[in-house]
């Protein structure tokens, strides 16, 4: 329809008219704020991105966020070895050997639902009652990984689901039918097509974990020192509440927040794209 | 053009491209008010697809382009007649029944609502009055706030019939309108359409030679995106002046 | 010749076949049990963190008395006598949630709309990434741009600190968005076209198609992506406590300052002992058990249509 054409019908219906602009407003509200919080943050905060907050050590005249960037990063590799292979394994019993129908199968679908559905402080009020208090973990690098790693279950175990489950059945057929066992056949026919989708899984699990703050704060911490595993130390996106919470330190938490930002949207950009490309070159 | 009053639509010089696909050559037909015109041919001859031309349902089709001149009373309904009032004054069945998932009322409402009626009597009158013309009165008068997609297929189809109905078109289009349905359903769709061709002008486009013999008056025989020969129904079927068209009717091909 | 390489393989096999058949079936078993039990972790987190949750929290209730403790105007337990009533942060979870409701489902719904139906194909692949993107940011940060920007904005156009209800409803409804757009989307996706096709021969415009047909026909869809966003902004901590103002009352305007349950749970924990700790925990379980309700319903909607 041409433009004139499209007049006449909205001059003959102006209530579509109006509904046309509501919409187009909508998207424009929703696409502007993105642009506003990203932008702002940044504009912000990259102007106090000294190289001094990245020194080694965090002193209260110098809030260096270097200590918690690299306790953020054993947290993340911590919590990954454990809910990754978890996820994966348990991803692989539901697709390859659970039968349609099992009620354990719905058992582990509805409690694999409602934990992606607790909210994260939650998780940190039972992660400080079970892994600090209980286990007597105390506060501690551990204690946040473990209690992170439950969090992020979920996410692992859909990515991985989905995507064994784009594995064509006639490639399992084909190796079964040329003798091989189903170990040797998950491993080595169902899995390599997988790994992108899974990729981007663990990939968004890493998001989560950067951004995570509530399950944290009285699981692992806020000291602000490099911490080892047994240690009780923050992450960054701790380190950022800290900092906007004294109410001193706002332009070092704007700096420390433009880390945090860019490291979560290129996370959560890097997973959909390997997602896409997954989806482009089928399997 | 002159409006010839005697032609409720009118085709002129019509080529149609499906982006580069050339799927309608040179189209030209004048169908005749309260007559029903079957277009027959074998499989993506073009008969579906100048059929959606004349209520503009093809400009819902992505790199569909048209030329040529439509006109309906004699009005061009490319450029001077408003999209929505050309789509109310010619209404559409379509091959597989597509009722709202809404009550059998609320489906023969929406057009009359959608075209400014909205008291409750007139509604009333209208979904009574379509649905008496639909020959399904009986079979819903006692479920109208039902989910319409509760009835059997060739009740929905009538369901369908008596929704295009409510709007009061001039014209009448059917794309295969029984191929989806049992005997049964066929036969009353098809005396449904002889009865309503005494107030509306009908064009329907069908694969079955039969039904086009049956139920029709004038046929147009396309082939390849072409209109090999338009004639009385009667002169198609028994004395076709083309060879093409011979060979079709006697089922050499399609 | 397939006769004789079967009959061959057939003697191999039973010599050195059978010793690493025996040894396969081992390793077959012993990891289809490995599997089961990985498995089962995501049953045991749930029942771990139930049994921990009500283990503590219902006997803090019991003690608090359940009327003092869901309906007690007054939070002050570190007073002498501590008394621990909720109510003010039930309301306040409310009051915020319904808020970030009303910002954020018009918004999110027609920009639903927008995406699903009018929105260019090319445009589409730039936008809904984007939109997913909001969902990635974390909430802290979310938290400090509202300190920073929406705050004073608030206190300068209407008075007050500019920490309360409004602005924490502003800042929940922007982080709901992504979850209404994504599922909507789906939902108006799955309407096939034949409703649409339908709705134009009758002459509708493509905007009155949409609104009366194609959203109607996908309102089971959109009512569960609303029941999860209700879900992301009851159980949001850290965004609101940085922006709520956080006092222990009940809040009578919208800019006035509210605390919620997530909120109280996360001010009040690193200094809690004893029966404030375990109130704490009972805060908890209300919330859990809100939480799963809504999951309940959730389910019950998206498996009505016999998905």
């Amino acid at each position: 329809m041409t433009r004139s054409e499209k007049m006449r019908t909205y001059k003959a219906h102006p209530l579509s008219l109006v509904f046309s602009i509501l919409t187009k407003l909508a998207v424009a509200i929703t696409i502007g704020v993105f642009f506003l919080i990203v932008g702002y943050v940044l504009i912000k905060g990259i102007p106090y991105l000294k190289p001094s907050l990245f020194s080694p050590e965090y002193t209260t005249d110098n809030c260096s966020m270097l200590p918690a960037i690299v306790n953020t990063l054993e947290m993340l590799v911590i919590s990954l070895l454990i809910a990754a292979p978890l996820g994966i394994f348990c991803a692989i019993y539901l697709v390859e050997y659970a039968k349609k129908g099992n009620k354990f199968v719905s058992l582990i679908r509805l409690t694999t639902e409602t934990l992606s559905g607790i909210p994260s402080i939650i998780y940190g009020l039972f992660g400080n009652m079970f892994f600090v208090l209980a286990l007597k973990w105390k506060l501690s690098v551990i204690s946040g990984a473990c209690t992170l790693a439950i969090m992020v279950l979920p996410l692992i175990i859909r990515s991985t689901e989905e995507a064994l489950k784009s594995v064509d059945d006639s490639f399992r057929e084909g190796s079964y039918g040329l003798g091989a066992g189903k170990l040797r056949t998950i491993f080595r026919i169902v899995l390599p097509p997988s790994i992108s989708g899974i990729l981007s899984g663990v990939i968004l699990a890493m998001g989560r974990i950067f951004g995570e703050t509530a399950a944290l704060i009285y699981t692992a911490g806020t000291i602000a020192k490099y911490a080892s595993p047994m240690d009780s130390g923050r992450t960054l996106s701790v380190h950022m509440y800290a900092l906007s919470d004294n109410g001193l330190n706002m332009n070092e938490a704007s700096a420390t927040a433009v880390i945090l930002l860019l490291a979560v949207l290129l996370l959560n950009g890097l997973a959909s794209f390997i997602a896409k490309k997954l989806a482009k070159g089928g399997n | 053009m002159s409006a010839n009053s005697e032609y409720k639509l009118q085709v002129k010089d019509c080529n149609l491209f499906y982006g580069d696909f050339h799927a309608l050559k040179n189209v030209n037909i004048d169908i005749k008010e309260r007559e029903i015109t079957a277009f027959i041919g074998p499989s993506g001859c073009g008969k579906s697809t100048l059929l959606k031309s004349l209520n503009r349902m093809n400009d819902l089709v992505e790199g569909c382009r048209i030329e040529g001149e439509f006109t309906l009373d004699g009005v061009n309904i490319y450029k001077d007649i408003e999209i929505t009032d050309l789509r109310k004054r010619v209404g559409m069945v379509f091959q597989k029944p597509n009722l709202f998932p809404m009550s059998i009322y609320d489906n023969i409402a929406y057009g009359p609502r959608t075209h400014g009626i909205r008291k409750k009597a007139e509604l009333d009158e209208i979904v009574e009055t379509t649905l008496r013309q639909a020959s399904v009165w009986d079979e819903t008068k006692d479920r109208l706030k039902k989910s319409a997609l509760g009835m059997s297929g060739g009740q929905q189809q009538r369901i369908c019939i008596a929704r295009a109905l409510a709007v009061k078109p001039d014209v009448l289009l059917m794309d295969e309108p029984t191929s989806a349905l049992d005997p049964i359903s066929t036969i009353k769709i098809e005396e449904l359409a002889s009865e309503l061709k005494k107030n509306y002008t009908i064009v329907i486009v069908t694969h079955n030679m039969q039904q086009a013999t049956r139920i029709s008056d004038k046929t147009a025989f396309f082939l390849h995106g072409e209109i090999v020969e338009f004639d009385t129904t009667e002169r198609i079927f028994s004395n076709p002046k083309e060879q093409k068209t011979l060979e079709y009717i006697t089922g050499r091909f399609g | 010749m397939i006769i004789t390489n079967t009959e061959n393989t057939a003697v191999l096999s039973a010599t050195s076949g059978s010793r690493k058949a025996g040894r396969s079936r081992i390793l077959e078993t012993v990891m289809k049990g490995l599997f089961f039990i990985c498995a089962g972790v995501s049953v045991a987190a749930v029942a771990v963190i139930c049994i921990f949750m009500f283990a503590k929290g219902i006997p803090a209730i019991q003690e608090i008395g359940i009327k003092d403790f869901l309906f007690g105007t007054d939070w002050s337990p570190r007073n002498v006598p501590a008394s621990y009533g909720i109510f003010p942060m039930i309301v306040g979870s409310v009051y915020c949630t319904a808020g970030a409701i009303i910002v954020g489902v018009p918004v999110g719904l027609l920009t639903a709309i927008y995406m699903a139906e009018f929105c260019p194909k090319k445009l589409f692949g730039k936008l809904m990434p984007l939109i997913n993107l909001l969902a990635g940011i974390p909430s802290i940060v979310y938290g400090f741009f509202g300190m920073v920007v929406v705050v004073p904005a608030v206190r300068n156009l209407f008075g007050g600190t500019g920490n309360g209800v409004l602005t924490v409803s502003l800042i929940l409804g922007i982080m709901i968005l992504p979850t209404i757009v994504g599922m909507s989307v789906s939902a108006l996706k799955a309407v096939p076209d034949s409703c649409r096709e339908g709705a134009l021969a009758l002459g509708a415009t493509k905007e009155r198609a949409v609104a009366s047909v194609i959203f109607p026909a996908a309102k089971s869809g959109i009512l569960a992506s609303v029941i999860l966003a209700i879900g992301r902004a009851i159980g949001e901590t850290m965004a609101v406590i940085m922006i709520a103002g956080n006092s222990t009352i009940i809040p009578h305007s919208v800019l006035d300052s509210v605390r919620t349950l997530t909120g109280n749970i996360v001010i009040e924990m690193s200094y809690a002992e004893g029966l404030h700790y375990d109130s704490l925990i009972a805060t908890g379980v209300v919330l859990f058990v809100f939480i799963l309700l809504l999951n309940v319903s959730f389910n019950l909607i998206t498996h009505k249509k016999g998905k």
